[in-house]
């Protein structure tokens, strides 16, 4: 089986969410198919600049193929068509407009699916809002299996994605969240699909104590690591760990690991290690009592399935979907929704030690379960064969005719995303 | 994380965060999610202001929680020719000497670019008044909530603190009633409050113990056989409760020490007997203040009337 792994950025040095989730599943699924990657010559996803050179190299052992991006991102440009599209009633050539300036716009990487179409078995395209996503499972629908990576964001409400998620042969999700989500925006529940989520490189010995010994950390701690930002939800974190250590509920101080462009607070509890080793990460995590994730937005969160495996029990933002969701399946960590409920659940932890080392066990069973990479390799497995054996499905409907693609009838994306089911998933 | 003493399946997030929000409710002394905080809070303003004249979209953001967003337009010295589609923009511009001849456009830029300033600012002061005035709101009803739940829990606290110093002063007078049983009657005198419980109580005891011969004593009746010492004292006893409960019972006292009755007859003993707790417990002051001179001579139990039984 011949396998061609299409996605927007891949190299060692890209640390963005999905492309290293691609890049992981493409080094694992090599050990059963041949596999290619197909993607641009970008390194930075908001400009897309041609940064690395064209044409084929290794990396890590696999082909990938680079194919160059027609012209950079204009992030003025990408603004408007986002907000005539996100906000306003639009057309569907708006919508391809607002795809187009979103990019990478590379032509030449379409065109090879196209020409060697035959020549692959089957595409697995990511990040389904991606120009490479949309025009190249266009071009390939009979063979394309998508792995959207879909968030609660506006981009899921744009029509031009309906037929594209619907006419695909099968579909990979992350989490039964962002199934949800995907099958209610665009009613594709019948398409060949599996929850495959994402494993994870653990190590297999961690040294807490050494990590410790290293950053000068005696007493009990929670937790945080990856980016600073507000967007990640570090603001609220912050004003709820300060009511924390105000109440004086409990001893525990909040360490975190990640570049910053939040200030961090003036506050002898709050320790900032800055980019941390992978090992250091890891023993860091093994020698916290808990992790933080204050993310509102969240595919997967790879370090909280990271925490699980090593078996510390997970505190999350409530209010992202597939985080409280994966808290209840897992019955690994607890989730809060507003300041009281933050400072309670921090202070459980010291309350009732036993309870949440339990918590830790159940964690890395879960893990150990849906996540480890064995299980994730024979979910993939799985679905490919089945659409080895299966006829192809629905090819994705062609696109109206220039007139129908300027009526502006096509309503507003944040609307369509209002009107999405919300809360964690029912089903597993 | 070391091994874990409890088993993890014995472990419910769910149930742990049940837990966890009773706790807050338990702390907070009130039941009110966010959303019903933010429910009230949207009550409290449509008070403010009239929902009949304001803008019909103007309550919406509020119920939802969400500062409306500002609208505004930026208008620049090319947004006359601007366009999305780049060939139009270049005619536009390439012609645009043209249009200069026809008109001069210079002012209304002008005009409408300072405007759009203006309008930036205004919104963003509007914002955040609204802001502000959301989270005033806000927080007031939720003062207004924990001051209520606050004010249950002092007046629940109040009168367990008047129960407890009633059976605290109920218990006192337990405890001293032993040691004093044992004092001669001649010597017992009044000292002060806590001599009072102890007095009331024996009485009340004895009222409970033998209520109806207690109150033929009082009525004098004839036919009942009462000799010598015994039968004298049992009757200035029986005297002195009767006195002792008309007090109690609202009468005053004359400086004498006679009671003049304020409602209370003679069937006391049965009114004493069927007395409820609470009474019980608040008689002792009234009874013992009226009844000083004599109220250690009525700790003994009466003779007659058991002798009579």
């Amino acid at each position: 089986m011949k396998l061609a792994i299409v996605v927007q950025r891949y190299g060692t040095a890209i640390a963005g969410g999905a492309e290293l989730h691609a890049r992981h599943v493409t080094e694992h699924l090599s050990k059963y198919a041949e596999v290619e990657v197909l993607t641009t010559c970008a390194q930075d996803y908001v400009t897309w600049r041609n940064e690395l050179p064209r044409g084929l190299e290794t990396v890590n052992g696999v082909p990938v193929r680079r194919f160059p991006v027609r012209r950079p991102r204009s992030v003025e440009r990408f603004g408007r068509w986002s907000t005539r599209v996100f906000r306003e009633t639009h057309s569907l050539a708006d919508e391809l407009a607002w795809l187009d300036a979103e990019g990478p716009t590379s032509p030449a990487l379409v065109d090879h699916i196209r020409a060697n179409r035959a020549a692959y078995d089957f595409f697995l395209f990511w990040s389904f809002r991606y120009y490479q996503a949309y025009h190249g499972a266009k071009a390939a629908a009979d063979r394309a299996v998508l792995v959207p990576t879909a968030e609660r964001e506006p981009a899921i409400g744009v029509s031009l994605f309906k037929p594209l998620l619907s006419g695909a042969r099968g579909v990979v999700y992350l989490t039964p969240e962002e199934r949800d989500l995907v099958n209610a925006a665009s009613g594709n529940a019948r398409v060949p699909s599996i929850v495959a989520g994402s494993g994870s490189e653990v190590p297999s010995r961690v040294e807490p104590e050494r990590f410790r010994q290293k950053f000068g950390i005696r007493g009990p701690f929670a937790i945080y690591v990856g980016r600073i930002d507000a967007n990640k939800g570090c603001d609220e974190l912050f004003a709820f760990f300060d009511r924390y250590v105000k109440s004086g509920q409990g001893p525990l101080e909040l360490v975190l690991c990640g570049n910053s462009i939040l200030p961090i607070p003036d506050d002898p509890r709050v320790k900032h290690l800055g980019f941390v080793s992978e090992q250091d990460k890891f023993d860091a995590i093994a020698a916290s009592d808990l992790l933080v994730m204050p993310s509102y937005y969240e595919s997967l969160s790879i370090v909280a399935l990271e925490a699980w495996a090593i078996g510390t029990p997970v505190v999350a933002n409530a209010r992202c979907d597939v985080l409280k969701g994966q808290c209840l399946r897992s019955n690994a960590g607890l989730f809060y929704e507003n300041a009281d409920e933050f400072v309670e659940a921090l202070s459980w932890f010291t309350r009732r030690p036993d309870e949440a080392r339990a918590l830790g066990a159940n964690g890395r069973a879960y893990f150990r379960r849906h996540y480890a990479w064995p299980v994730v390799e024979k979910r993939y497995v799985d679905l490919l064969d089945h659409l080895t054996r299966e006829a192809g499905g629905p090819l994705a409907a062609p696109l109206p005719g220039w007139r129908e693609r300027r009526k502006a009838t096509l309503p507003p994306a944040e609307y369509v995303l209002e009107q999405l089911p919300r809360g964690p998933s029912r089903r597993p | 994380m070391g091994d874990s003493n409890i088993r993890s399946d014995s472990v419910n997030v769910e149930h742990v965060m049940q837990q966890i929000r009773a706790r807050i409710r338990e702390k907070r002394g009130v039941d009110y999610t966010e959303q019903q905080i933010r429910d009230l809070a949207a009550e409290a303003f449509e008070r403010f202001l009239d929902p009949q004249g304001a803008r019909p979209g103007l309550l919406e953001p509020f119920r939802q929680g969400r500062v409306p967003a500002g609208e505004n337009y930026s208008f620049e010295d090319t947004t006359l020719v601007d366009s999305h589609r780049a060939p139009l923009r270049w005619i536009r511009r390439v012609l645009r000497p043209i249009l200069k001849l026809f008109l001069n456009p210079n002012p209304l830029i002008h005009a409408l670019h300072l405007q759009s300033g203006v309008n930036a600012r205004n919104t963003e002061s509007a914002r955040l008044t609204y802001e502000l005035l959301y989270h005033l709101v806000l927080e007031t009803t939720r003062l207004t909530v924990e001051l209520r739940a606050l004010e249950m829990r002092a007046e629940s606290a109040a009168a367990r603190l008047d129960f407890a110093e009633r059976r605290a002063r109920a218990a006192e007078g337990r405890a001293e009633q032993p040691s004093e049983h044992a004092q001669p009657v001649s010597q017992t005198r009044p000292r002060g409050g806590q001599a009072k419980p102890a007095t009331i109580q024996a009485a009340q005891g004895q009222a409970r113990a033998a209520p109806v011969p207690a109150a033929q004593g009082q009525a004098g009746s004839a036919g009942q056989p009462q000799a010598g010492r015994d039968g004298d004292q049992a009757g200035s006893d029986a005297r002195r409760r009767k006195r002792r409960r008309r007090g109690r019972r609202g009468g005053t006292v004359h400086p004498a020490g006679e009671t003049v009755p304020g409602g209370a007859d003679n069937s006391t003993e049965v009114g004493a007997d069927a007395a409820p707790p609470g009474d019980q417990g608040r008689s002792p002051e009234t009874a013992g203040g009226h009844d000083e001179p004599t109220g250690r001579e009525a700790e003994s139990p009466p003779p007659t009337g058991r002798e009579d039984q």
